[in-house]
C-alpha cells in the first residue's frame, strides 16, 4: 500500500508473536533501544491458536519488570490487528514513536553519558 | 444415670430435668466486672454458664480466669477450651488449673481458625483436635493420669462436653460424628444454634435410630435474632449456619422496632417445639451481647424456676 | 516437588545493592518446574538487574549459571573454580539449595532469589497447591490418600470441623475441605466405616516440633 510510517522503526518478522520470548524484549532494552512493540493477530484469530495470548502475557510481565528497574513500562506495548489493516499498522507506528519521543531515550544511554562526563 | 462428678449441670440432667445453659463472652480487657455483671443477669435462670474461649480468634480475657471469677461468685461455670491455642502440656495444665478451683464442666472444641480474629499472623497449635481433647479430659479424670503416664495428684472431676453442628456440611457424617464424639467420651453435647427446626429434628431422628440419645445429653443451641439484618448476616456470613428463608420473611414482615420482640418469640417457640423431641435434654441459649433477654426467654418457655438439685 | 515463588525484583536489588560482581545460580529441578528459579527465570532476573544498574549508571557484572541441583555436593562443586570471581551469589534454588551453597562457600555471601513455599503439585500450568508437610509419619493409608495434616487448615485428625461449608474450608471459599475430600474418597472406596474410627493424638516428634530432622541409611554408607 506504500503508506508512510516513521523511519525509526526496526521491524523484526516472526511467524507468530508467540515466538517472542520475554528475554528478547529485555535484551533489546539492555542494548539501548528506546521502545519495543509487538504486533500480533486479533485475539481469537491467532493462526497458531494462542500465540498472541502468550505474547500479551509476556509483554505484561516485561512492563512490570521495566517499570521496577527504572526503564519505564510504557516503552513496551502489545498491539493486535489483522494482516489486512495496513493503515492501522502505520497508525500504530506513529503512536508508538510519538509515545517514545515523549518518554525520551532509554535511560541507560543518558546514564552512560553521565559516567563518561 | 448416676452422676460421676460434682457438676450441678450433670446432676440436673441425671435427675431427668431439662437443663438450661447460657453463655457469657469475656471482655476485651481485664475488668472482671464485665463478666460478673453478665453472669448476674442470668444466674437464676440457668443451670450453668459457658464462658467462651477467644471466640472467633478475637483475643479476650481467658475463659479459665473468667470461670474462676464465676466460681468464686458461687455460680456453675462451663469452661470452653479450644485446641487452637494450646499444646497438650498447656491443655492438661489448664485443666488442672480449672480443677483446682473445682470447675466441674468443660466444653471441648477445636476453635475457629485464627484468620478470623485479630491475630491472623499468629501461629496456631492444634496439637490435638476436639475429640482428642475429650479423650484427654476423660483420661485425666477416669484413669487419674497425665497423658505422659504419671499419676495426677487430685485428678480433675469434670463433666465433659463437646459441640456438634447438625447444619455443617456434609450432612451425611453429622450423626457418625456425634457417634464418634460419644465414643471419645463426650457426656453432653451443646449444638450450634438451631433455626432450621425440620433439619434439626431429622438429625435427632437419625441419632435416635442409633441409640445415641441415650448415651449422651443433647442440649439444643438457640440464639435469639435481634433483627432481620442479623438473620441475614447469620445466613450468609457465618459458616455452618442454616437460617431458613421463612424466618427471614417472618422477620422482615414485622416493623423494625418490633423485630427483636419477634426474634424472642421465635426462640421461645423453638424451645416449646424442641422440648417435645425425644432425646433433647435441654437448651443452650447463646444470646450474644443480649444476655439480659435470657431470663425472659427462659420464663416464657416455661423453664423457670430452675430445679434445685442435691 | 518443592514449590517456590520468585522474590520481587525490588527486594533482590535491595539485597545486592552494595555488590558489583554477582552470580545468579538457578536449579534445574523443582524450581524449574514451578517456573521460579530455572534457566529462564535466571535469564530474566539477570537482564532486569543489568537494566537496573545500567539505569543507575553503575557498572555491575551480573552473570548466570545453572546447576542440576543445589542439594548435592557434586553439583555445587562445579562452581568451585569460578565463585572467587564474584562478591555475591543469588541462588534461585529453594531454601535448601541456598543454605547448602552458603555452607560450602563460606566466604561468599549467598542470598535467596525465591521464597520457598511448600511441597506440592502442579494442578495446572501456573497453579501449584500444597500436599505434604513432612510430618514424618505418613497416615495416607487411613485417609484414602488425602492428607488431613497438610490440607486441613486445622490439621484435624478427626474432622471435619463445624465450619465446613459446601465442601469448602471456612477460611477460604476456594479451598477444598480436606475432610469432605476424605469422606468422599472413603465412600468411593467402600471404606466409609474407617471414618468412625477414632484417630488418636499424633506423635509430632517426627515433625518440625521435634527439632531439625535427619534420615540415616547405614546400609548405603561405606
Amino acid at each position: 500500500m506504500r503508506l508512510q510510517y516513521p523511519p525509526n522503526i526496526r521491524i523484526l518478522r516472526v511467524p507468530c508473536t508467540g515466538k517472542v520470548d520475554i528475554l528478547h524484549i529485555l535484551h533489546a532494552f539492555e542494548k539501548g533501544v528506546d521502545g519495543v512493540y509487538l504486533v500480533g493477530c486479533i485475539e481469537g484469530d491467532c493462526h497458531f491458536t494462542s500465540g498472541n495470548l502468550r505474547a500479551r502475557k509476556r509483554v505484561e510481565q516485561a512492563r512490570v519488570i521495566l517499570e521496577t528497574v527504572g526503564t519505564g513500562g510504557e516503552r513496551v506495548q502489545m498491539y493486535n490487528l489483522s494482516s489486512g489493516e495496513a493503515p492501522r499498522f502505520a497508525q500504530i507506528a506513529e503512536e508508538m514513536t510519538e509515545r517514545i519521543r515523549k518518554l525520551g531515550p532509554n535511560p541507560i544511554t543518558t546514564a552512560a553519558i553521565k559516567i563518561a562526563v | 444415670m448416676i452422676p460421676k462428678t460434682p457438676s450441678k449441670l450433670e446432676r440436673t440432667l441425671s435427675a431427668g430435668h431439662l437443663a438450661v445453659t447460657s453463655e457469657c463472652g469475656p471482655p476485651r480487657g481485664s475488668d472482671p466486672e464485665v463478666i460478673r455483671s453478665k453472669a448476674l443477669k442470668i444466674k437464676d435462670h440457668v443451670d450453668a454458664i459457658n464462658v467462651t474461649d477467644n471466640q472467633t480468634s478475637v483475643t479476650r480475657l481467658c475463659s479459665l480466669a473468667s470461670c474462676i471469677h464465676l466460681k468464686l461468685m458461687g455460680m456453675e461455670p462451663v469452661l470452653q477450651m479450644v485446641t487452637r491455642d494450646r499444646n497438650r502440656i498447656a491443655i492438661q495444665s489448664d485443666i488442672l488449673g480449672a480443677a483446682s478451683f473445682d470447675i466441674h464442666n468443660i466444653l471441648c472444641l477445636s476453635g475457629d481458625h485464627q484468620i478470623f480474629g485479630d491475630c491472623p499472623q499468629g501461629q496456631n497449635v492444634y496439637d490435638m483436635d476436639s475429640m482428642q481433647l475429650v479423650q484427654t479430659v476423660r483420661h485425666m479424670r477416669d484413669e487419674g493420669r497425665f497423658l505422659g503416664g504419671a499419676d495426677i495428684e487430685r485428678p480433675p472431676k469434670m463433666f465433659v462436653g463437646a459441640a456438634e453442628n447438625p447444619f455443617a456440611d456434609p450432612f451425611s457424617i453429622r450423626v457418625p460424628r456425634l457417634a464418634k464424639k460419644i465414643a471419645a467420651g463426650a457426656e453432653f453435647i451443646q449444638t450450634q444454634c438451631v433455626y432450621n427446626l425440620d433439619k434439626f429434628e431429622l438429625w435427632m431422628k437419625q441419632a435416635r435410630d442409633r441409640g445415641l440419645h441415650e448415651k449422651v445429653f443433647i442440649l439444643a443451641g438457640l440464639t435469639p435474632l435481634k433483627s432481620v439484618g442479623m438473620a441475614r448476616y447469620m445466613k450468609t456470613r457465618v459458616p455452618g449456619m442454616d437460617v431458613p428463608d421463612e424466618l427471614i420473611k417472618r422477620l422482615s414482615g414485622v416493623p423494625k422496632e418490633r423485630q427483636s420482640e419477634e426474634g424472642i418469640k421465635i426462640c421461645v417457640e423453638s424451645i416449646q417445639r424442641l422440648r417435645e423431641v425425644d432425646g433433647i435434654r435441654g437448651f443452650h441459649i447463646m444470646a450474644i451481647e443480649w444476655e439480659e433477654k435470657v431470663p425472659e426467654i427462659v420464663e416464657q418457655a416455661g423453664l423457670y424456676p430452675r430445679p434445685e438439685v442435691a | 516437588m518443592i514449590v517456590a515463588e520468585k522474590k520481587p525484583i525490588s527486594e533482590i536489588i535491595e539485597t545486592i545493592r552494595e555488590h558489583s560482581k554477582v552470580l545468579l545460580v538457578g536449579c534445574k529441578e523443582c524450581v524449574t518446574v514451578c517456573e521460579a528459579g530455572g534457566m529462564k527465570e535466571v535469564g530474566v532476573l539477570a537482564s532486569a538487574l543489568r537494566l537496573y544498574f545500567l539505569n543507575q549508571g553503575r557498572n555491575v557484572r551480573i552473570d548466570e549459571a545453572n546447576l542440576e541441583r543445589q542439594c548435592d555436593h557434586e553439583f555445587l562443586e562445579e562452581l568451585r573454580d569460578v565463585i572467587g570471581e564474584y562478591d555475591a551469589v543469588v541462588s534461585l534454588a529453594c531454601g535448601v539449595g541456598v543454605q547448602f551453597m552458603a555452607e560450602k562457600y563460606t566466604s561468599t555471601p549467598v542470598y535467596p532469589g525465591v521464597n520457598t513455599c511448600f511441597m506440592g503439585v502442579t494442578e495446572r500450568r501456573g497453579f501449584w497447591t500444597e500436599r505434604c508437610q513432612s510430618c514424618g509419619r505418613c497416615i495416607l493409608a487411613k485417609t484414602g490418600g488425602i492428607c488431613p495434616i497438610s490440607r486441613c487448615a486445622k490439621r484435624l485428625l478427626n474432622g471435619p470441623c463445624g465450619g465446613s461449608t459446601n465442601g469448602k474450608c471456612e477460611i477460604n471459599k476456594e479451598l477444598d475441605c480436606a475432610w469432605q475430600l476424605i469422606i468422599d474418597r472413603l465412600t468411593a472406596l467402600g471404606k466409609f466405616d474407617l471414618y468412625e474410627e477414632l484417630v488418636p493424638m499424633k506423635d509430632w516428634s517426627t515433625d518440625r516440633a521435634g527439632g531439625p530432622r535427619k534420615v540415616v541409611r547405614e546400609d548405603v554408607q561405606l
